[in-house]
């Protein structure tokens, strides 16, 4: 393989980095879980990116676990955003201040 | 011209590109296409360092399954609701955008100081992946990390049980359509006050 593995990991954070900025930009609750997927994404990367660095196989199973993982986060948090959505009829997380003092 | 390299440098710009476009996007259906191609991408990335299962996992899982999965609540949510462009707290995108450059920029730094941007993987990852990769990676999962394994199906589990729970309604079609079934038709009889639609605390 001819491409340093540092090249991976460099894409790995941008793409983090994307998806956290994300995060703080965006105001739609599905835009913002997306990009929490990104952020996922962009770490089971540098696993892989790792895993292979290293010769072993350990990081792909953890990258495995993260997406296990992630899976079940979705799940819930779409749940989680559809019953909000039905109290407030928004999927804007400005809107939901119900704990805030 | 090694053909890890030519896929590196055609899949890594479509993957970041992809990311940026998903988050300039107002509508929520465009962003998660963007992400669907980010996710294909990252997933040739993970073909190249040499994880072929987590590659089909990858389509399997994130690219069909949680993505039809956001579709869905996107369309459920209704799609042509586009958000508001004005900022709640001032200077909040700014600041958002040069801390991501700042945390890219230290990143990038760690991975120069920590692994060296000349630092090529070993050829021996043919040892690790003895009898394909698919193979390898089960034997280490019913092995090693057999505990965590099966901690995870019992997370998959509760995964499901709650979202049920959470996307329920209150009120139960079913049980008053044969509650009236049975009553006997008076038509003197008040009808029951119409109770208010989600008395569930939400989070």
């Amino acid at each position: 393989m001819r491409t340093p593995i540092a090249y991976f990991l460099v894409v790995s954070a941008a793409l983090f980095t994307i998806g956290s900025v994300g995060v703080l930009v965006r105001r739609n609750a599905l835009v913002i879980f997306m990009s929490v997927e990104l952020q996922l994404n962009a770490v089971n990367l540098a696993l892989v990116a790792f895993s292979r660095m290293h010769g072993s196989l350990d990081g792909q199973v953890l990258a495995f676990f993260s997406m296990v993982v992630a899976a079940a986060e979705v799940v819930v948090g779409l749940a989680i955003i559809v019953s909000v959505y039905r109290r407030r009829r928004s999927a804007d997380v400005d809107d939901v201040n119900l704990l805030k003092w | 011209m090694a053909a890890d390299w030519i896929v590196f440098w055609v899949c890594a710009p479509i993957s970041i590109g992809s990311a940026i476009a998903m988050l300039l996007q107002r509508n929520a259906v465009h962003a998660a296409l963007f992400l669907i191609v980010n996710l294909f991408t990252v997933a040739v990335l993970y073909l190249v360092l040499g994880a072929p299962f987590l590659f089909a996992v990858q389509i399997i899982v994130y690219a069909g399954a949680i993505m039809v999965l956001f579709l869905f609540v996107i369309m459920l949510l209704g799609v042509d609701r586009e958000e508001r462009l004005v900022e709640r707290l001032r200077g909040q995108r700014t600041a958002a955008i040069l801390l991501g450059l700042g945390v890219v920029g230290e990143v990038v730094f760690a991975i120069r100081a920590g692994v060296g941007f000349s630092t090529r993987a070993p050829a021996g990852f043919g040892a690790a992946n003895g009898g394909g990769n698919p193979q390898a990676l089960g034997r280490l999962l019913f092995r090693a990390y057999f505990l965590p394994f099966e901690v995870t199906s019992i997370l998959l589990m509760v995964a499901a049980v709650a979202a049920m729970v959470l996307a329920r309604r209150r009120e139960r079609p079913v049980a008053s359509a044969e509650r009236r079934a049975q009553e006997p038709i008076e038509p003197s009889e008040p009808s029951e006050p119409s109770e208010p639609r989600e008395e569930e605390p939400v989070g």
